[in-house]
């Protein structure tokens, strides 16, 4: 995640302080970002040349404001994609991949822990989407919708994987349906 | 309080000695008022036979179903058919809709059948429909609307009067995403006024708008995800 170019984002509208930064940040996004976080990410950009500080109040805060060069930055990252190699590993799918071949592993039973896990994310954001709709929160309803998008994806994988294990199985050995597991049920 | 849907130990199978085919077995459940239970698994779980004994159209081969505390078991067929009428709403994918007859005249027959007299039967059709928000197109007939449109009708049919249980199986079917949106927040609202609401679906996005998600498997339940708002979380509020 480009906390640099986040913060460029907010700057570009107006000169901000970093209490300020990290607070509509939070908001837009719904990510969480530390307040040091943001303060070494100003002192970086300042060196840049990319933001300048203006000089404290009596609070000790300084505004920042971004510079030209900073405005060309933010340009260069709006217009460049973000590639799908660039982003952290998915451990769900290693995880997935080292159960199926592992002894001992309930593989329908992971698959299953799993979808009601997601579902209950999915529950989540769907009542968040809900308050948002009502408040008009465009910037929170895209990031809300994406998230929904994608366990919506997760979910209909894990369907993929256990109709795929059931036909490996079935593949394996011929004979009786294969049954999964039950996992616990829970009230 | 008493659950407005009960099913017992229900099972249900088709065929009998070896050829047997068990859809359902020993399924129990529970729906309060404001509830609303989504339906989730593979095609042949059991899904539609669940919601289908649930709602009187079937007859479970062990347990017992209860709506509003009667066991439909003990009921006559003219008493069971006058039960679905009164307490039980409807919506399927195919919406059954007559098309010689309005929005407000299909929405109104279940009324009518029931001994209600036409004009209050009407009055009721035009209260439901504004609910759904397509009150303007009462006079039209299903052919002149569209997919979204006849799906409202569907549900306004199946919620007019005072039913206490909706029953909906794929209810957003061939529709878009956003129609299909907007037919789940009604049915979610119809809950949150009281209903108590089992939705059979295989769309996530769609069970998500669920309190509670049940997943069948073989006509076993295997899991169930509840899902508690982060403010009764926090405030360990037993639901």
């Amino acid at each position: 995640m480009s906390v640099r170019h986040g913060l460029l984002a907010l700057l570009a509208e107006t000169p901000r302080h970093g209490y300020e930064l990290k607070s509509e940040f939070e908001r837009r996004t719904g990510a969480t970002l530390n307040v040091g976080q943001v303060y070494t990410t100003l002192a970086r950009l300042e060196r840049d040349g990319a933001v300048v500080a203006g000089e404290p109040d009596v609070h000790g805060r300084s505004v920042h404001a971004i510079t030209v060069e900073g405005l060309d930055e933010l340009r260069r990252w709006f217009s460049t994609p973000v590639r799908r190699e660039d982003r952290p590993r998915d451990e769900l799918a290693i995880k997935l991949a080292l159960a199926v071949d592992a002894p001992d592993v309930d593989v329908p039973a992971v698959l299953q822990t799993q979808r009601t896990d997601s579902l209950r994310a999915l529950q989540d954001y769907t009542r968040l989407r809900q308050r948002a709709d009502e408040s008009g929160d465009l910037a929170w309803l895209l990031v809300l919708d994406l998230m929904m998008f994608q366990t919506e994806a997760e979910v209909r994988w894990l369907d993929h994987c256990e109709a795929r294990l059931v036909r490996a199985r079935h593949a394996a050995a011929p004979g009786p349906a294969v049954t999964p597991a039950r996992t616990q049920v829970r009230s | 309080m008493t659950a407005v849907l009960e099913l017992r130990g229900v099972s249900r199978s088709h065929g009998s000695g070896e050829t047997a085919v068990r859809a359902l077995a020993t399924v129990s459940l529970q729906i309060r008022a404001g509830e609303l239970v989504a339906v989730m698994g593979p095609s042949g779980s059991g899904k539609s036979t669940l919601l289908h004994l649930a709602g009187g159209l079937d007859t479970p081969s062990a347990g017992e179903v209860l709506v509003e505390g009667t066991a439909l078991g003990g009921l006559s067929r003219k008493q069971l058919a006058q039960l679905r009428r009164r307490s039980v709403g409807y919506v399927f994918q195919d919406l059954n809709l007559v098309p010689a007859l309005t929005a407000a005249e299909n929405v109104a027959l279940p009324r009518e059948l029931d001994g209600v007299r036409a004009r209050a039967a009407r009055k009721e059709a035009f209260v439901a429909l504004e609910e759904v928000g397509i009150g303007e197109l009462a006079d039209r007939f299903p052919d002149d609307m569209s997919g979204g449109q006849q799906q409202r009708v569907a549900i306004a049919r199946a919620l007019v009067g005072e039913r206490r249980l909706v029953l909906a199986d794929e209810p957003t079917g061939a529709l878009d995403s956003t129609t299909g949106e907007s037919v789940m927040a009604l049915l979610r609202a119809r809950c949150d006024a009281g209903a108590a609401g089992m939705l059979v679906t295989h769309d996530a996005r769609h069970a998500a708008w669920a309190d509670r998600i049940v997943f069948l498997r073989d006509g076993h339940v295997v899991d169930e995800s509840v899902y508690v708002s982060p403010e009764a979380a926090l405030s360990d509020t037993p639901r």
